[in-house]
């Protein structure tokens, strides 16, 4: 080329043309696939907008939705309330939703990986205390609210964020067990760990629902909502102890040798120089064992806890809202998907951010 | 050289009687153990002895014996033979085998789409990537349980009845009964063209063994694929023909309010098949993207710069190395599709849980069930983890 001449950015960077073309038309291929792509979404998105915006009906009573060929949202928007809430009782509504604010507040705040410190813990501790506040009543003249009321979301979340909190510790302790040179204690974590691994979840809340209580002295009941905890703290740790071994894997022999050398003992070893550096490395498959916990709460439904699947399941089986169960399920769906979501893109920042450190 | 040694021992024997019993790390490691023995010890004698005097106030007997009593239950489909008067023990085998079979099909379909997905994520259309990464995105992110029942729903109160059943193939039905379809009347032919295969595949095996011996004594290369597609293919249909090619189909008819004939799978199976396929697939495509994304380019430059053909460098160079990644994530999701099947008891498939679950409710015997639940489920995983062990050892990396 001679000096001087103009050169042209490539067509393909800059026109819409250009684009099309080279990420939509590059091959006969790429065009074939477009246009039956294209196809499909043509026959199914408009029908299902009609479907959804269009035919459908926001705030009707039921009767009204029989005679329309749309959505009938209003299954969601009559009985809001109780899907969300459940049996707690309807003019103490506000507590759990203040309870989930707060709570919401304080995932959002802790998302930033700067404001991890100990002022965070303490923010958590306060959070959690006015939660349990909220929840309980019985002090500050809120009335006390049975534990067997608490239902839909709330009870979600509460399954959820303690079954993680609680599971996280006896998580790494497993992990340090199974790489542990006590052979007594690496065989009863191994034990531990590929037991619950190797059964489904719903085994250990039918044993949660129907055995527990066998194992329990007489005259002593446990709410049911604590033994499905329960069930799920032992199933999400096992979880969390095969991540964490991962994270105790990756770190190299010479950092346990120079912490040796330093005269530091095995707890100090552990707290000060192996474990914050394994636990960092984890945090991203750490928070998909969150994800994985949070929608395996849904499975209480088996054993009749009033989760927010099941107080919906509860409005479809009254008469007046009886199939409308696409709706609801789908509001559902969607429900789930921004939580998941949420942390799923957390999860993903942090772990950009992890890279770029090392 | 023995002063020194001599001295050392003198040392050694030195420091043993200087450090205390508390300081000294091995005893100090036993005694540690001892204990954590000792506390799960008490804890599960404490919980076995408040079982069995509970079991014992509230007269439950134990043990295995109810098996061998008549279930006097139904099973809704059984792929053998079932009344409510068989016993238990036959009961729980019909629910096995029910999870077996919604788990195989499941897994087969669910590698299939998650492969197809998987490659279409990484595709070099853009509409074609981001439609996948949206599809693996959101079905992720919403729980199996739900989509099952979403399924369901739609199966039971979104499609017609069996009279204005769907009809998107002839002699296929959609309807709220599930989906009925035509089927192959059983013919002595098959059974010979079924013959047929498997002596073909034996040939296929002596074929590949000669033409590798051919191909290191001389060099020529045989189209081993082709000539054993071929084989596979016009073998059998070969005998078929030559018994007068006969196809008799089980075609279904409605009659009255339901169809007769033909088979069909129940709304149930469907939606629990429907529900465990696209939930696992999302993360089957994850898993097979990362895999191929894995293998690279440089692999492919070289394999070709060597002068082997595409097929070759799929098959020898990327194929082996991308499946070393692929295959230990992807046993964990097929045991994960296995053990997700248990959520069939919600919608009222007859899978092990379900049937187990049914059997504890009449007979009382908690302990006993959720321990054969377990049991099977343990089965399952360990023999799958003793089969991943095997394939890590012999895929694993020689280095030198």
């Amino acid at each position: 080329m001679e000096k001087g001449a103009e050169v042209k950015p490539p067509i393909s960077d800059t026109t819409i043309a250009g684009w099309l073309k080279k990420n939509l038309f590059s091959t006969k291929l790429n065009s074939f696939l477009t246009i039956i792509t294209l196809y499909y979404l043509w026959k199914t998105i408009p029908p299902f907008v009609k479907w959804a915006f269009l035919d459908s009906a926001w705030f009707t009573p039921p009767q009204m939705c029989r005679n329309i060929d749309g959505a009938c949202w209003s299954v969601i928007t009559k009985n809001i309330r109780f899907i969300l809430f459940g049996f707690f009782p309807y003019d103490q509504q506000w507590r759990p939703l203040v309870a989930m604010l707060v709570l919401f507040g304080l995932l959002y705040y802790s998302k930033e990986r700067h404001r991890w410190n100990r002022r965070l813990i303490y923010y958590w501790g306060v959070g959690l205390t006015i939660m349990a506040i909220l929840m309980k009543g019985g002090i500050f003249g809120l009335t006390s609210v049975e534990s067997t009321k608490w239902s839909g979301l709330p009870l979600t979340l509460l399954l959820s964020v303690f079954g993680l909190t609680a599971a996280y510790p006896l998580g790494v302790i497993l992990a340090l067990g199974r790489q542990s040179k006590m052979p007594a204690v690496k065989v009863l974590s191994i034990v531990y760990i590929e037991l619950i691994r190797g059964v489904p979840l719903i085994s250990l809340l039918f044993m949660g629902s129907i055995i527990f209580p066998l194992f329990l002295p007489e005259g002593i009941t446990i709410s049911k909502i604590l033994r499905a905890q329960v069930a799920i703290i032992l199933f999400t740790a096992a979880y969390i102890a095969e991540v964490v071994r991962g994270g105790l894997q990756a770190i190299p022999k010479g950092q346990y040798e120079a912490a040796a050398s330093l005269g530091l003992n095995y707890y100090q070893t552990m707290r000060l120089v192996v474990l914050p550096q394994a636990l960092k490395i984890v945090i991203p498959p750490t928070v998909s064992v969150l994800i994985s916990a949070f929608k395996d709460t849904s499975l209480v439904v088996i054993i009749a806890l009033y989760d927010v699947l099941k107080t919906t399941q509860t409005v479809l089986s009254d008469p007046h809202w009886m199939g409308f169960s696409r709706e609801a399920y789908i509001f559902l769906a969607i429900l789930y998907f921004l939580g998941c979501f949420s942390m799923s893109q957390t999860s993903r920042k942090l772990e950009r951010e992890l890279n770029i450190e090392r | 050289m023995i002063a020194v040694s001599k001295q050392s021992i003198e040392i050694e024997t030195v420091r043993e009687e200087s450090v205390p019993f508390w300081l000294d790390t091995k005893k100090r490691a036993i005694f540690f153990q001892i204990l954590v023995l000792l506390i799960v010890g008490v804890i599960v004698w404490y919980l076995a002895s408040n079982t069995i005097e509970n079991l014992h106030k509230q007269k439950i007997a134990t043990g295995f014996g109810f098996l061998h009593k008549p279930a006097s239950f139904e099973i809704g489909e059984s792929p053998i033979p079932y009344s409510s008067s068989d016993t238990y023990a036959k009961a729980l085998f019909v629910g096995a085998l029910n999870t077996l079979k919604v788990s195989f099909i499941g897994i087969v379909v669910t590698v299939i789409l998650g492969t197809f997905i998987g490659i279409a994520r990484l595709s070099s259309n853009w509409l074609v990537s981001k439609l996948a990464a949206t599809y693996i995105e959101v079905m992720q992110d919403i729980p199996v349980l739900l989509q099952l029942f979403f399924w369901y729903a739609i199966f039971y109160e979104n499609l017609p009845p069996p009279r204005h059943a769907i009809s998107p193939i002839k002699g296929v039905y959609l309807c709220n009964r599930g989906i009925i379809f035509p089927r192959l009347e059983y013919h002595p032919a098959y059974g010979y063209a079924l013959t047929m295969l498997g002596i073909t595949c034996i040939g296929i095996w002596l074929l590949r063994k000669w033409a590798r011996k051919r191909q290191e004594a001389t060099g020529k290369t045989f189209p081993l694929f082709r000539v054993s597609l071929a084989m596979v293919i016009g073998f059998p249909v070969a005998v078929w023909i030559a018994f007068g090619a006969p196809i008799m189909m089980d075609v279904p008819k409605i009659r009255g309010f339901n169809f007769t004939g033909g088979a069909s799978l129940s709304p149930e199976f469907m939606a629990l098949l429907l529900g465990l396929v696209l939930y696992t697939s999302a993360f089957v495509a994850e898993i097979v993207r990362a895999g191929i994304q894995s293998v690279s380019k440089g692999q492919w430059e070289a394999a070709l710069a060597l002068g082997l053909s595409h097929a070759q460098v799929l098959r020898l160079v990327v194929l082996p190395q991308a499946l070393r990644v692929i295959v230990p994530p992807l046993t964990s999701q097929m045991l994960n599709l296995t053990k997700n099947s248990s959520l069939a008891v919600a919608i009222g498939y007859p899978d092990f849980v379900s049937v187990a679950n049914t059997t504890i409710n009449q007979t009382g015997q908690a302990i006993e069930g959720v321990a054969l639940i377990m049991l099977v489920y343990l089965t399952f995983s360990l023999s799958t983890s003793a089969f991943m062990n095997w394939y890590n050892k012999k895929v694993k990396l020689v280095e030198r």
